[in-house]
């Protein structure tokens, strides 16, 4: 009986592959560096997909569905592709007093998505978090990775529909 | 490595920078960095030339705790604590020169100046925070120069674990988390503990929405949380640390990746540490956006590599932790207390706050307040002082409605009980808790049932769904204040809210469903009128 | 002659329940000794034979000098304890939780292929819950028929996780696992794809025995006619266990 699975090969010559597969060859494919698998999978492609998952699965030797079980349990782990560019509002305490609601709703009526949803030209994705912990700056919306506070709902689309113009 | 390689280490940091004589400090934490801290940073360093400024050097430093007001600039003499600096709010790129002027001539300039002698800066006792704003967060030896890795280097070869334990036994310290949990008696239960492989955790997914403290201590002095956990390592007999931080606060990641290499780089973590028998090695877990990992067991959990849900204690970590091994677990700010403990000693600690809460806390202000930022203040500071003299109040000319503390877990404290010591003890009175010190401060145009909904929002969206009474409970507890909010609701409602509760809060399974109606609870102990005046009866 | 040695090194405690003195391995737990007793504590997600969950919380108990209440799931007993197993306050959180789990999917006794043989039927009975104060949520969820021979409707799944754990634990497949959090967490098969497609499923039927409710039947099975049998878990367990 072979206790011992073959690794498998990678999905395709993207050179990205060869990232995630050195995140798990690091830990010595333990079935404890699953998240830290899936984290290296969204840096290197921005979503996760059933091949992604099927690779990882079968690099650590974990059954499928707990694989997708700890996909779907954090909200960071995306499973549809993302917009060109992201914007997170903040929803913590602070951003929600200082009025993160009106920017949510802003970003839908000038964008018509709401938060978890892409634009169907594929140029934005609208997200929430849940404090990125730049409560000084309430409310705190993140663009592209990067931190602005103190905007009111026309700033951000303007700023917005200026990243998106570029 | 020993004291005595220590002291040459930070004599030859010294040295290098004798020259030095006015430093123009840049706070880059993630706060100013969002207000545009890194142009200023760059104007700053081109425009810094040895020739013209002699005696001066441009630092990166950690956060100054005045986060609405950046980015900061603070000039000060070499290693000269926060106070004493020249501190200038709001600088933009375009403000360097006049900026590197007024470093080179001493002569503050008045168009940016924020006084340190204001409350935010002068009521503040600041030991978690001690170099931060000083000491560049990702220099080594510049946190040796300042005394860093002292505290260790004494534990490892002058102390035995046990006395170590004794130390942070007698400072009463308890767990910065929230829990309270007298940190002496935590890291003394593991100690006894006979197996081999034990670990130390340190839990960094600050998830309280409106708590910043954690990141802020990682993103401006990220070598003394190191430092901390190392000398937990000793006490307890552990030679293998986790730090499980947030994903969402990338900035601090990436510090402390760079910190963990320097330590591992200098030998104090590693194999043979300062020439003894102690070996430890750290790494980082990246959590991925779950509240409820902040619960130890569920945190143990996603380190193992799965869905952060809780399980049932006893057994508690102390006895059977990550992978069935006894695991210490504590909180950023708790472990940053450790080195100053040991060099001080317990009973300089234990002589700082209230009877049975030592020590400082760090808070995060935040909400209806014009300073929002970074403060730590002595156990047991009035909590008016804090909202009115150190925050300065409420801007706009608004009345003050009531402040929340302890996040989804926590509650609400009205005008009434303004004149109270913060403390562990004292805020459970109130029917909150100090959590982990996120202060949101609420004007009158907050309306407390729409307060209430959005933390029962927060709490059913983040419960991991394992139990039933959290996340079926949290689910009718939202749909009934969503009711009462639109005005939907009649008296039964509110008495069914009530009931429910009380059930999630006695059988739930983890602190998060058992809290989860403490805002609810909270807001109708103090602010009972507002949800009545939603009421069918009452609106018709 | 020398003294015979004792087999084992496991103590035994005596405690207390409901006021009955009774004597228990002290590697037992609170649930374990009061089945052996017939002392009726209502349960849903322990099942003798699979891993300790504590996630139905309908198994809490008072212990004498303790303020909080214990899963008698997963506490072991100690010498000298006093457990409390029904109380009024007990009673009452049990008809909460039931009335919570009847409102958070769609379970209608009358259509359901396991009326008459349910488990949360009878919790309900059995802790006199007659009526929902609660308004039901109604979440849309498809019924997958895809399997040969059988069929899983998560509207009437209540997330007991017995059949993710008996695939893992049992049978060493883990075709089922759970995906997503809070009220929209769902059982799945491998990538939550249809059950009829896994890759993994053996076809054995054991999730199907241990599932409490409708949510798990065989095809073909009408109203009332879906009687399912445990008996085997024990049995399965223990030899598994000796192996």
């Amino acid at each position: 009986m072979t206790m011992q699975r073959a690794r498998p090969s990678l999905p395709s010559d993207d050179k990205r592959w060869k990232i995630v597969n050195a995140t798990m060859r690091r830990t010595g494919y333990a079935e404890h560096a699953l998240i830290e698998a899936l984290h290296s999978v969204q840096d290197a492609f921005g979503f996760l997909d059933e091949d992604a998952m099927i690779f990882v699965a079968d690099s650590l030797d974990l059954p499928l569905s707990k694989v997708f079980g700890v996909a779907t349990f954090y909200h960071l782990f995306m499973l549809k592709p993302q917009g060109r560019h992201s914007c997170v509002v903040c929803t913590g305490t602070a951003c929600y007093i200082q009025g993160a609601g009106a920017l949510i709703e802003g970003l839908e009526q000038r964008f018509g998505v709401n938060p978890g949803e892409t634009t169907e030209d594929g140029a934005l994705s609208v997200m929430t978090a849940r404090c990125v912990g730049a409560c000084g700056l309430a409310p705190a919306v993140v663009i592209d990775r990067q931190v602005s506070g103190k905007l009111d709902s026309n700033a951000l689309n303007a700023k917005l529909e200026q990243e998106i113009a570029q | 490595m020993n004291v005595d390689d220590l002291e040459e280490l930070a004599d030859k940091h010294r040295e290098e920078y004798a020259a030095v004589k006015t430093e123009i400090r840049v706070c880059t934490a993630a706060s100013c960095q969002s207000s545009g801290a890194l142009p200023v940073l760059e104007a700053l360093t081109t425009g810094c030339d040895a020739s013209d400024h002699a005696g001066c050097c441009v630092k990166q430093v950690g956060c100054m705790g005045l986060c609405s007001a950046g980015p900061l600039v603070a000039i000060a003499a070499k290693d000269a604590p926060l106070d004493q600096a020249q501190i200038y709010r709001d600088v933009a790129a375009t403000d360097a020169p006049e900026i590197l002027t007024s470093a080179k001539t001493g002569t503050p300039m008045e168009r940016l100046h924020c006084p340190t002698e204001m409350p935010f800066f002068a009521r503040q006792q600041r030991i978690v925070l001690e170099n931060s704003g000083i000491v560049d967060p990702n220099s080594f030896k510049g946190y040796v120069a300042l005394g860093g890795y002292h505290a260790m280097v004494h534990a490892l070869t002058e102390m035995t674990p046990a006395e170590v334990i004794a130390e942070v036994t007698t400072s009463g310290l308890r767990g910065r988390g929230g829990g309270g949990y007298p940190t002496g008696l935590k890291w003394s239960t593991v100690a006894k503990m006979p197996a081999t492989q034990k670990y130390v955790i340190c839990n960094a997914d600050e998830g309280d929405p409106g708590a910043f403290m954690d990141r802020a201590i990682l993103e401006s002095d990220p070598h003394r949380v190191l430092e901390g956990m190392a000398m937990a390592a000793y006490a307890i007999g552990a030679n293998k640390g986790f730090v499980y931080i947030r994903a969402e606060y990338p900035l601090a990641v990436e510090r402390l990746k760079t910190a963990i290499r320097k330590a591992k780089r200098a030998g104090f973590i590693g194999h043979h540490i300062c020439e003894t028998e102690f070996n430890f090695d750290i790494e980082i877990r990246l959590g991925a956006g779950a509240f409820v990992c902040g619960e130890e067991t569920a945190l143990m959990a996603s380190i193992e590599g799965g869905r952060g849900q809780p399980r049932p204690r006893p057994p508690y970590p102390a006895e059977s932790g990550l992978w069935g091994h006894p695991t210490l677990i504590n909180n950023v700010e708790t472990y940053a207390n450790i080195a100053p403990i040991v060099r001080e000693g317990g009973d300089w600690f234990a002589g700082i706050g209230t009877e049975r809460s030592k020590g400082t806390k760090v808070f995060a202000l935040a909400g209806a307040i014009c300073n929002t930022g970074l403060i730590e203040v002595p156990m047991g500071t009035p909590l008016r002082d804090i909202i009115e003299a150190i925050g300065g109040g409420i801007p706009g000319g608004k009345a003050f409605k009531a402040v929340q503390t302890g996040g989804p877990s926590g509650g609400c404290i009205p005008e009434a009980h303004l004149d109270i010591p913060v403390d562990y003890d004292s805020l459970k009175t109130l029917g909150t808790i100090m959590g982990s010190g996120g202060m949101i401060v609420m004007d009158e145009t907050s309306s407390m049932v729409e307060v209430a909904r959005f933390f029962m929002e927060f709490c059913m969206s983040e419960s991991c769904g394992k139990c039933i009474p959290c996340r079926a409970g949290t689910a009718q507890m939202h749909g009934l204040l969503d009711r009462i909010v639109k005005g939907e609701a009649g008296r039964q409602d509110l008495a069914l809210l009530e009931e429910l509760c009380e059930v999630v809060q006695a059988t739930s399974l983890c602190g998060l469903g058992q809290t989860a109606p403490n805002p609810v609870l909270s807001t109708l102990r103090y602010f009972r009128a507002e949800y009545e005046q939603r009421l069918l009866e009452q609106a018709a | 002659m020398p003294l015979p040695t004792p087999q084992s090194s496991v103590r035994v405690v005596t405690m207390k329940v409901d006021g009955l003195d009774l004597s228990a391995r002290e590697d037992e737990t609170i649930i374990e000794v009061c089945r052996e007793n017939q002392i009726p504590i209502p349960s849903l997600c322990y099942l003798d034979g699979l891993s300790i969950l504590g996630g139905c919380r309908l198994c809490l108990v008072e212990l004498e000098g303790q303020s909080r209440l214990f899963a008698a799931c997963s506490t072991r007993v100690a010498e000298g304890m006093r457990v409390v197993t029904n109380s009024e306050r007990l009673q009452h959180y049990r008809r909460t939780i039931v009335e919570l789990l009847f409102a958070e999917r769609n379970h209608v006794c009358s259509v359901c292929v396991s009326n008459g043989h349910c488990e949360l039927q009878n919790l309900a009975q059995g802790c006199g819950v007659n009526h929902v104060r609660m308004p039901y949520r109604y979440p849309h969820y498809e019924v997958d028929s895809s399997h040969e021979m059988f069929r899983v409707d998560h509207t009437r799944c209540v997330l007991c996780s017995r059949c993710v754990r008996v695939c893992d634990e049992i049978e060493g497949a883990h075709t089922w696992d759970i995906m997503g959090r809070g009220s929209d967490c769902q059982v799945i098969t491998d990538l939550a794809r249809p059950w009829g497609d896994s890759s993994t499923c053996t076809s054995c039927g054991k999730c199907v025995q241990v599932c409490p409710t409708g949510a798990l039947v065989k095809q073909g099975t009408s109203a009332g006619e879906m009687v399912k049998d445990q008996s085997f878990l024990p049995i399965l367990a223990r030899r598994r266990h000796q192996r």
